[in-house]
């Protein structure tokens, strides 16, 4: 199956793209989305914080299992205000 | 149009500038006995850093859908007759608003009350970033993720 991953604020500018295709096995979570997204750029592994993530236009957790077309989104802590 | 709010909320991100007036005008509705606003506003310095200008990016659609669930989360605690939610993004100068709630209610409490919470569930849950620029050079504001 094939996602969706966009980026934002500092997760966009340390890989270098706001949109990303990711095709996975079927039942693959949004914590193996982010494990693949780490070995092709371990620079997100290297931040003092971890990424939230969003399924889909709402907040999810790691455990969230990913569906074909989803849109999934990874972002840092929320600073808005 | 109906006086009695609920169809009439506002939860908006925008890039244009925030009208705080005009939205506390869209708020009041003849059933409404005080209207409570909170402004955010964009300060000189930050911990000690001088602040140039600022600029905020947002997840639009979910941002907007989040600040819609806020104003669900007031109406199911709060009696108030309507709220305004907006967040501005893009770049801003020292002292332009970047948030405007308006919160409309019978009573000062509620509207009072309802006010304060939608600023610190914007603060914990609405996908939006700041990014500092003292010089040229910008900096993320990373958010407190205990705060979820």
């Amino acid at each position: 199956m094939t996602v969706t991953v966009r980026l934002f604020a500092s997760y966009r500018e340390l890989l270098g793209e706001d949109e990303l295709e990711l095709v996975f096995d079927e039942g693959a979570t949004v914590g193996d989305a982010l494990d693949l997204l780490k070995q092709t750029y371990p620079v997100l592994a290297q931040q003092g914080y971890s990424p939230l993530t969003a399924c889909n236009l709402t907040h999810v957790s790691k455990r969230h299992v990913l569906q074909e077309g989803d849109e999934l989104a990874i972002f840092p802590p929320v600073s808005g205000g | 149009m109906s006086s009695q709010g609920g169809g009439e909320d506002i939860a908006r991100v925008t890039d244009e500038p925030l009208d705080p007036a005009a939205l506390a005008a869209a708020v009041r509705t003849d059933a409404s006995g005080a209207i409570a606003s909170f402004v955010g506003v964009v300060r000189n310095q930050h911990e000690g850093r001088p602040v140039h200008h600022l600029v905020y990016e947002a997840y639009p659609p979910m941002a907007e859908r989040e600040l819609a669930r806020i104003v669900l989360e007031i109406r199911e605690r709060w009696e108030v007759t309507r709220v305004a939610m907006v967040h501005r993004t893009g770049r801003l100068e020292i002292g332009e608003a970047s948030v405007v709630i308006l919160v409309s209610a019978p009573h000062r409490r509620q509207a009072l009350e309802a006010c304060a919470f939608g600023i610190e569930r914007i603060k914990q849950s609405v996908p939006i970033w700041k990014k500092e620029y003292g010089d040229e050079t910008g900096e993320w504001v990373i958010g407190d993720p205990s705060r979820r």
